[in-house]
């Protein structure tokens, strides 16, 4: 029974941050559709603005909020000055297809190179600001403990915003727009291209919380060759493709399945198929459902 | 007052409009008709911002129409339905309303112009909570020119409002667009393939050929011109 309340716990946080990276990728798709094989690499660059935020204030509580602020400016920044140029001036022919995916690996590339020249190719230790030690229910110790506690709840209430951001409030229902029908959006009177810087600012943010909470809630480790970033880009990508790759909700119902699938591999089964059963999980939907489980069957209009 | 002069459009080497001009009085109803290919969809595509002209001059009173972005003309009272139900079926109803009103400042007054949409299409407002796509071809219509009306135009672009429609609601979509001009004041220059049902409700004709102005005049005239009833009406 604990053990099943483990893989579930596990599950969970697992998927708190694999919906918010997610959701990074599903904005920015919907926005340029582009995928942001950068986004990893943005994610990291947050962590080690946290750390460097920690260090200088003492305080996580603040510069966790700051970090996501400075994470949607850097996402935003790419898009008006990368992206925008690049669309501009690439958009026919075959290169058109090619060169938002590559812009993006070579963007990857430069904030790798820069992370390690700024901080160097060791490991930098972001201090969890909550206790890592798991709760106990009279003589066993759950696999939750309250930093993995916090984690959950802060990615629940991010996307509790997020939905109330969309869903209820004008610049939503541009975002929206924008999204699925671009010309009727620009031809309503939606200023579509700063709506797009706006889809890539809160991508931003998303991903910056998940740079954060992922390192905070794991050893603490940061370095710019880190693996764990890579794998988060894949699962986040994965959990974003089970939901249809346009669809919030989709994007972490995708990462629950996900994030908990992995979870029952990992205790029932063993930590090292982790990597292949994502990759199965991956391939398997591709084959027989490449529209995602909350895709739109209605395509994007010109 | 619309004015377009000499306007020439082209697609990569080929020319949809060839030096164009015609203008059309404040609180008409001017149909644009002609043959697949006569460059109709170009010229509302050009006058809307969507797409850019080489050379010419079209502009709607002081504001010129060939400089600048769809979402700039919306502000200065352009609106345009494109061609082929213009709604985002993945929005409600409502939601596609509130985008045409989406820019404007005062939210009592989109209020009232939506208000007033449901009173011309009481249909929207039954189904104001569905999803667009669930929607008849007629009813999407009705949604995307009542969309374009949410912004307050003067002047309202209609491509091919009566693509793929049953006959019975094409008359019913004609009629509307006629109370739009008359009991709302609006400018309306409305393209259509059906060319004789445009003409009999509108007030003045051009009759585009190959991208350029075959005749044009009075739709009444151009009903009894004996040269565009055999080349555009059929009989």
């Amino acid at each position: 029974m604990s053990q099943f309340l483990d893989m579930f716990l596990i599950g969970i946080s697992a998927a708190s941050i694999y919906s918010l990276m997610a959701i990074s990728m599903v904005l920015v798709w919907r926005s340029t559709r582009v995928v942001n094989f950068a986004q990893a690499g943005m994610a990291l660059l947050s962590a080690y603005i946290g750390y460097e935020l920690v260090s200088r204030t003492g305080n996580f509580w603040i510069a966790l909020p700051l970090a996501m602020i400075l994470g949607a400016a850097f996402s935003a920044f790419i898009e008006f000055f990368l992206m925008r140029t690049l669309l501009k001036n690439s958009s026919q022919g075959p290169i058109a297809a090619i060169a938002p995916i590559i812009a993006t690996l070579g963007l990857l590339g430069v904030i790798h190179a820069v992370l390690g020249f700024i901080w160097g190719h060791g490991d930098v230790q972001l201090e969890a600001p909550l206790s890592k030690v798991g709760y106990t229910v009279g003589d066993t110790t759950l696999f939750i403990a309250p930093m993995g506690l916090f984690v959950i709840g802060f990615v629940i209430a991010l996307l509790f915003v997020v939905t109330i951001l969309f869903q209820k409030t004008n610049i939503g229902l541009a975002l929206r727009a924008s999204a699925y029908a671009p010309e009727i959006a620009q031809l309503s009177g939606v200023r579509v291209s700063g709506i797009r810087t706006l889809g890539w600012a809160i991508a931003g943010a998303a991903g910056a919380a998940a740079g954060i909470l992922q390192t905070v809630n794991g050893t603490g480790a940061i370095n710019p060759d880190s693996l764990e970033f890579s794998l988060l880009l894949v699962f986040g990508f994965i959990a974003a493709v089970i939901g249809g790759l346009e669809s919030l909700p989709g994007a972490v119902l995708g990462a629950l399945i996900l994030g908990l699938v992995l979870a029952f591999v990992q205790i029932y089964i063993s930590g090292t198929l982790v990597f292949i059963v994502a990759f199965l999980l991956l391939l398997a939907l591709l084959i027989l459902r490449p529209q995602g489980f909350l895709g739109s069957k209605v395509g994007r209009r010109a | 007052m619309l004015r377009i002069n000499g306007l020439t459009v082209s697609h990569g080497a080929i020319r949809a409009l060839d030096s164009v001009s015609f203008s059309v009085e404040q609180g008409g109803l001017t149909a644009v008709i002609g043959s697949n290919g006569a460059g109709k969809t170009t010229l509302m595509r050009t006058l809307s911002g969507l797409k850019s002209a080489d050379s010419g001059s079209a502009t709607w009173n002081d504001h010129n129409l060939l400089h600048g972005k769809p979402e700039h003309h919306v502000r200065q009272g352009i609106s345009h339905v494109s061609e082929g139900k213009s709604v985002i079926p993945q929005l409600t109803v409502e939601e596609n309303l509130d985008l045409g009103a989406l820019w404007r400042r005062n939210p009592s007054e989109a209020k009232a112009s939506k208000a007033e949409v449901f009173e011309l299409f009481p249909r929207l407002e039954e189904r104001r909570a569905q999803q667009a796509d669930t929607l008849s071809g007629g009813e999407r219509q009705m949604l995307a020119i009542s969309r374009a009306y949410m912004a307050r135009p003067q002047l309202l672009l209609l491509d091919e409002p009566s693509l793929g429609l049953a006959p019975l609601v094409i008359e019913q979509i004609f009629q509307s667009i006629r109370h739009i001009v008359d009991s709302m004041g609006v400018t309306v220059v409305l393209v259509e393939q059906n060319a004789m049902g445009a003409l009999k409700i509108a007030d003045f004709g051009v009759v585009l050929n190959l991208g350029k102005i075959a005749v044009s005049g009075a739709a009444s005239d151009l009903i009894a011109d004996p040269a565009v009833r055999t080349a555009y009406l059929g009989f």
